[in-house]
């Protein structure tokens, strides 16, 4: 089920819209939606992949879409800074330990901000179209650039 | 702790001052506040109150009335008694914010000082700013005096914020004629009026870290609908609560409000539906046709502008005494009937009396409303009486200089 790059990944189980539609007598009062299932006062202390999202938390569904072009990492280029986890605007780079794992596919609107503040040479992170195969982008990556005089 | 402010029993106050003495007597967590005329001084009376120790909350100045009204939904949906004031060019500025805050059922009380909107610019009082909110899904009460903006203010709080409500509530005033004219009011002791009021419920409060929630969610075609639908019935079904509140007070102070005050109805012929402080030149301009051409004028008065008391209007029409009705509009009908007129209009179609009806737009940037021109108005309803139809335009002008305006003939065989 999970699609995710943690084995216990609920993320993006589900496609937006998916819910069950209830009617007006039973949709919440001014549409406040909980993000959690049950007392969630140890969230802070919980990984993302270990809280109960509730289903009205975009946590578990797809809400990518609209993506059509993703960026793609490379773990042989990669220093692990983090500074992709930082800026992405989505949450959408995943990290454990300060090492970087992936990128969250069903949250990930394919902005390229992470590119943008990759500072490896060649980049870790690269913009490929929606419908390139990851393998073969990977064997496409581009050289180490020399530095101009 | 706040300290108690030693209240006379009997005080001189305007409307804008009875107002700021209700807002404090609530120990609201949050004002947020732009100062605009004629609503200024119930915010500036408020954060003196903060400032000198009779208010245990907090004065947020910002930069603007959409700003004002944004931080009132920050603060309630976090989950504190939050209110604000505002008038005219303000509260247009608002509006966007009073959807927001309807939507995400947030019981704000918002004071308004109703003023005309530009252009021409003009700072007096009329109705145009009430209108504008009518259908922006909040609770819409009407004071017609300084006592009334008091008690009503008090009553605004407990009714936004009941359980079965949460809706948030607009108590309006008429600029000067009511913010700025000093009456007698009679008002509660703090403790007293607080504890009418009682302490704030917070519901689905963004502060609770055991549950954390999302308010101000996007729905598209799939969800909008339903939540827009359950906020309408939740309006609908507050007349309910209204009612309940407002025999709360009676029973506390003595002080009877209806959702549609109505004088001298019982037998009436003729009749006038007025809004703010034209009631009360109104009612004297009735008496006195009573009195000196025998002429049988009542008043109604809808006390609750939204709801729209579409079955108590219907009910205070409803009567085979009732001949003639006119709905007078202190606002710009803008290429339409005054909206008083469709409203009343529609309820007194479901009737089975339905009375000939006609529409006044009047008092228009402050223009004055004197009993004289009331009476002749109440008058010239008992000639369409007399004459079994409507004997001149149907929409007409008071106190407008110039030819004649009016638009619209009965159509007759």
């Amino acid at each position: 089920m999970s699609r995710g790059v943690l084995a216990t990944d609920s993320r993006g189980q589900r496609e937006l819209g998916a819910e069950k539609k209830v009617g007006w007598d039973e949709v919440t009062q001014g549409v406040v939606l909980d993000s959690f299932v049950g007392n969630a006062k140890d969230i802070v202390n919980q990984r993302p992949e270990e809280r109960s999202y509730n289903d009205f938390s975009s946590y578990t569904a797809t809400v990518a879409s609209w993506r059509i072009i993703k960026p793609v990492y490379n773990r042989d280029v990669c220093i692990d800074c983090q500074n992709c986890w930082v800026w992405c605007p989505d949450t959408s780079i995943i990290s454990r330990d300060k090492q970087m794992l992936g990128i969250d596919y069903d949250h990930c609107k394919g902005c390229g901000v992470c590119v943008e503040v990759c500072p490896t040479n060649p980049k870790s992170l690269l913009m490929f179209s929606e419908s390139e195969d990851n393998e073969a982008a990977l064997a496409s990556w581009p050289q180490k650039k020399k530095k101009e005089d | 702790m706040a300290k108690e402010f030693e209240l006379n029993s009997v005080e001189v106050w305007d409307g804008n001052y009875a107002a700021s003495q209700a807002l404090r007597q609530a120990q609201i967590d949050v004002v947020a506040a732009y100062p605009i005329t004629p609503s200024t001084p119930i915010v500036e009376g408020y954060g003196s109150y903060v400032a000198n120790g009779y208010v245990d909350g907090e004065f947020v100045m910002v930069e603007s009335e959409h700003a004002a009204m944004s931080g009132c939904v920050g603060a309630a949906a976090a989950g504190g008694r939050v209110a604000t004031a505002t008038s005219s060019q303000g509260f247009a500025l608002m509006v966007e914010v009073l959807y927001q805050a309807s939507g995400m059922r947030l019981p704000i009380v918002l004071t308004v000082v109703n003023r005309a909107l530009a252009s021409p610019l003009n700072v007096r009082g009329d109705h145009a700013d009430m209108y504008l909110g009518r259908d922006s899904g909040w609770i819409q009460i009407d004071a017609f005096n300084a006592q009334e903006a008091y008690d009503l203010a008090l009553c605004s709080f407990k009714i936004g914020e009941h359980a079965d409500v949460r809706l948030p509530v607009m108590m309006h005033q008429d600029g000067f004629t009511t913010s700025h004219k000093a009456q007698n009011v009679t008002p509660l002791k703090d403790a007293v009026a607080y504890d009418f009021i009682g302490d704030y419920v917070p519901v689905d409060e963004m502060l609770d870290f055991t549950r954390p929630v999302t308010h101000g969610a996007q729905t598209e075609e799939d969800w909008h609908f339903e939540h827009k639908a359950k906020q309408h019935k939740a309006l609908m079904d507050s007349r309910v609560v209204i009612d309940d509140v407002f025999a709360a007070f009676q029973k506390l102070t003595g002080r009877e409000y209806k959702r549609v005050e109505s004088y001298m109805m019982d037998d009436a012929e003729v009749a006038m539906v007025v809004l703010g402080s034209s009631v009360e030149t109104a009612i004297l301009a009735a008496k006195k046709l009573r009195e000196e051409d025998g002429i049988k004028a009542g008043i109604i008065a809808p006390r609750c502008f939204r709801p729209f008391p579409f079955d108590l209007i219907r009910d205070v029409i409803d009567t085979p005494s009732l001949k003639a009705v006119t709905c007078l509009d202190k606002s710009s009908p803008g290429g339409a009937m005054g909206a008083l007129f469709n409203e009343v209009s529609a309820a007194a179609y479901t009737t089975a009396s339905r009375p000939m009806i006609t529409n006044y737009i009047y008092g228009m940037g402050g223009r004055d409303f004197a009993i004289d021109e009331a009476a002749r108005i109440l008058k010239e309803q008992k000639a369409h009486a007399d004459a079994g139809h409507i004997t001149t335009p149907i929409q007409q002008f008071s106190g407008l200089r110039g030819p004649k305006l009016g638009f619209f003939e009965t159509k007759r065989s």
